[in-house]
């Protein structure tokens, strides 16, 4: 856990402050409409559908039990007694009030925790693998980079207004679990002839235009990292436009000049900052691994505990993952329950995970950009005991990769963007693998539902992307296949998904779902090859068939509802 | 008349006109197209058009680093005690408010951070 030195401390603290003379300022009528706005978002705040949404940054998704009861208590005084975790390893409230939000944040602040640049055209969370400094396929520990990141960015003078917003992910392993194929930048730890470097990949990401990032460096020596942001940033800064909200992202500047002219603007502007004042001394990286607290491993026996349960095993076999330290591993907490919105946590639940994250595994837990919890550190014997208590508040469910661990936007239900509500849709699927045999039959594969083309619910990158769509005000939605995060594991790249044709009533989505399930099941050549496999190998015609060829038929098999006309 | 800010103090809102000429850049301009006159130049005007329009930050910074700039650098357009500390680090010593912004509370601007990352 990274903790605060006295520059951390009173940033935030100075940064509430500033927040409260803001909002007072707005209330007074001395700041107009559209400049409060720029201000107000760039503190997380969003006016929203019903209330005012509230993003509070939780840094490359890393939390302490007692930040995680901090929040369980202000979500039960000033909104409704639950939160919820969004793609971008945050927690949003979704009913505080205006006039008490500087309360929540001096709140946030006695627990080191803040909401700046959460949203807002400027740098955002630095996100990454919920599985840094624990996997057995690490490179570099990657909370150490983000956390460099993230000091460079918070508040950075020059890139504070941006021409949109700006997204970074690092990964610190040699698999891609950050997604930095769909980011901004994107920042891929490798080690060449033993030295650390990244390979830096820009202009990828979702929302409208969703593209693929292209590697403008293959191998970015580590002490270079934030001069050559700073070039990428100025160069955006400069270039990008500010005409079109809808077509300012970099990942559209890089479209418009091509990657070749990108690469040399920034490699030019590189040259008068290389080896200046912002060069990264191996001093700024031994201060800042000073500010982690570790946890006290134990030495343990590496071989896996005998222990069967009915229910276990399917857990253990979903949830529990490899750890590099002999004899612990990490634990997956779904938050993807059927019937309960992903992503949603209420109070209580915080309050119990933070004392599963006290019991067992050092006070620390992570946030997922699939929504769910992580307790990295936990003793392999002890995961029966975990086990039971988990299941004991619902979050043991045992699903994580499978169909029913769906990313789904909170949607029409809370947000104002939204075309269709994503939230029900989940539900619906969920339903229709409620069958845990059948649900691990089909294996892996990601579900994303986006409730409009903003797409925080990723899904351009879900083997399978459902997305909301307004049809003369009514609720439709677009399914697409073929999408893929990045290269979790050796084989299928990033890639965004293709539409499969018109769309459809929200009643008819699970069964569409479930015939593009049939058709894998019936095309896949052993359990071993996964949905978006067989999608690459085959391509999308015969998912395309399975679904519109007889879709005046009323389908075959397990009990579903008929389609609306 | 905009009101204007000098080096974190308010200064008169009608200065008398400098010797020299005044430079002035909009946001999409290149400072290399003036930087053979900086040399002898009374100030360097960079325009902020809007609130959120922020590519005269990266413009301050190029004039003073890479241009190696002195003089006075005035950050004129749509400027609120908000951007104040920003500008500053980004080399700006010169600010003319938007207009209503009142240059004595706007001076507050300066201490909301007292300590910074980069």
């Amino acid at each position: 856990m990274y903790t605060y030195d006295d520059i951390d401390q009173r940033l935030v603290d100075e940064r509430v402050e500033q927040f409260r003379d803001q909002t007072q300022r707005f209330l007074d009528g001395k700041l107009s409409e559209e400049e409060f706005r720029a201000l107000r978002l760039r503190n997380g705040l969003y006016i929203q559908r019903y209330a005012p949404m509230l993003r509070i940054a939780v840094p490359y998704g890393l939390l302490s039990s007692r930040q995680l009861r901090k929040l369980a208590d202000i979500a039960r005084r000033y909104d409704r007694g639950y939160g919820h975790f969004s793609t971008r390893q945050n927690l949003q409230l979704n009913w505080p009030k205006l006039h008490q939000v500087p309360d929540i944040l001096a709140e946030l602040a006695e627990v080191q925790m803040h909401a700046i640049q959460t949203s807002g055209n400027c740098v955002r969370n630095v996100t990454t693998d919920q599985f840094a400094g624990v996997a057995p396929d690490e490179i570099v520990d990657s909370f150490v980079w983000c956390e460099l990141i993230r000091q460079w960015s918070t508040f950075n003078a020059e890139f504070s207004y941006l021409p949109r917003k700006f997204k970074i992910a690092v990964n610190g392993a040699e698999n891609d679990r950050a997604a930095t194929y769909v980011h901004d930048i994107g920042l891929h730890a490798l080690r060449k002839d033993g030295e650390i470097g990244f390979r830096v990949i820009v202009g990828g990401g979702l929302g409208r235009t969703p593209l693929i990032g292209q590697v403008i460096r293959e191998f970015l020596p580590w002490q270079h990292l934030l001069s050559y942001l700073d070039a990428i940033l100025r160069t955006y800064n400069r270039y990008g436009r500010r005409d079109n909200i809808h077509k300012a992202r970099i990942k559209i500047l890089l479209k418009e000049w091509g990657i070749e002219r990108f690469r040399s603007e920034v490699e030019a502007e590189w040259q008068h900052l290389k080896d200046g004042p912002s060069t990264v001394k191996a001093e700024d990286i031994r201060r800042i691994e000073g500010r982690f607290t570790r946890p006290q491993y134990e030495h343990l026996s590496a071989t896996p505990i005998v222990y069967s349960a009915p229910g276990f095993d399917a857990w253990r076999k979903r949830n529990v993952h490899p750890h590099k330290v002999p004899g612990y591993c990490a634990v997956t907490l779904s938050l993807k329950k059927t019937g309960v919105p992903p992503g949603d946590v209420t109070s209580d639940q915080m309050e119990s995970v933070a004392r599963l994250a006290d019991n067992y595994s050092f006070g620390e837990l992570r946030i997922t950009h699939e929504q769910n919890l992580v307790l990295a550190d936990v003793r392999q014997d002890e995961l029966p005991e975990l086990w039971r208590e988990a299941r004991n508040i619902g979050l043991a469910t045992p699903n994580i990769g499978l169909a029913t661990n769906i990313i789904a936007c909170p949607g029409g239900d809370f947000c104002a963007l939204a075309n269709a509500k994503s939230i029900p849709v989940a539900e619906a699927i969920q339903q229709q693998f409620d069958d845990l045999d059948f649900l691990f039959d089909i294996g892996e594969i990601d579900i994303n539902i986006s409730g409009c083309m903003n797409a925080c619910g990723h899904h351009h990158v879900g083997h399978i992307g459902i997305l909301g769509v307004d049809k003369h005000g009514e609720e439709w939605y677009q399914v697409e296949i073929g999408g893929n995060q990045g290269e979790t594991r050796p084989g299928a790249k990033a890639s965004l998904g293709k539409v499969l044709g018109p769309s459809f009533a929200r009643a008819e989505v699970p069964a569409v779902v479930e015939k593009l399930i049939d058709c894998y099941l019936a095309h896949r050549d052993s359990d071993a090859e996964r949905f978006i496999d067989v999608v690459h190998r085959v391509g999308v015609e015969p998912f395309k068939e399975s679904v519109y060829a007889q879709s005046h038929q009323r389908p075959a098999g397990r009990d579903r509802q008929p389609a609306l006309a | 008349m905009p009101s204007l800010i000098k080096g974190r103090q308010v200064a008169t809102a009608n200065p008398p006109s400098p010797e020299g000429r005044v430079l002035r850049l909009e946001p999409a301009d290149d400072p290399a197209q003036i930087a053979a006159a900086l040399e002898g130049a009374a100030r360097v005007e960079v325009h902020f058009p809007k609130f959120g329009d922020g590519r005269g930050f990266s413009l301050g910074r190029l004039l003073r680093e890479r241009y190696g700039y002195k003089g006075e650098l005035r950050a004129v357009g749509h400027i609120t005690r908000d951007h104040l500390l920003y500008l500053e680090r980004c080399g700006f010593d010169a600010f003319e408010l938007r207009d209503g912004e009142d240059p004595q509370e706007a001076l507050d601007g300066f201490k909301v951070f007292s300590v910074s990352y980069q």
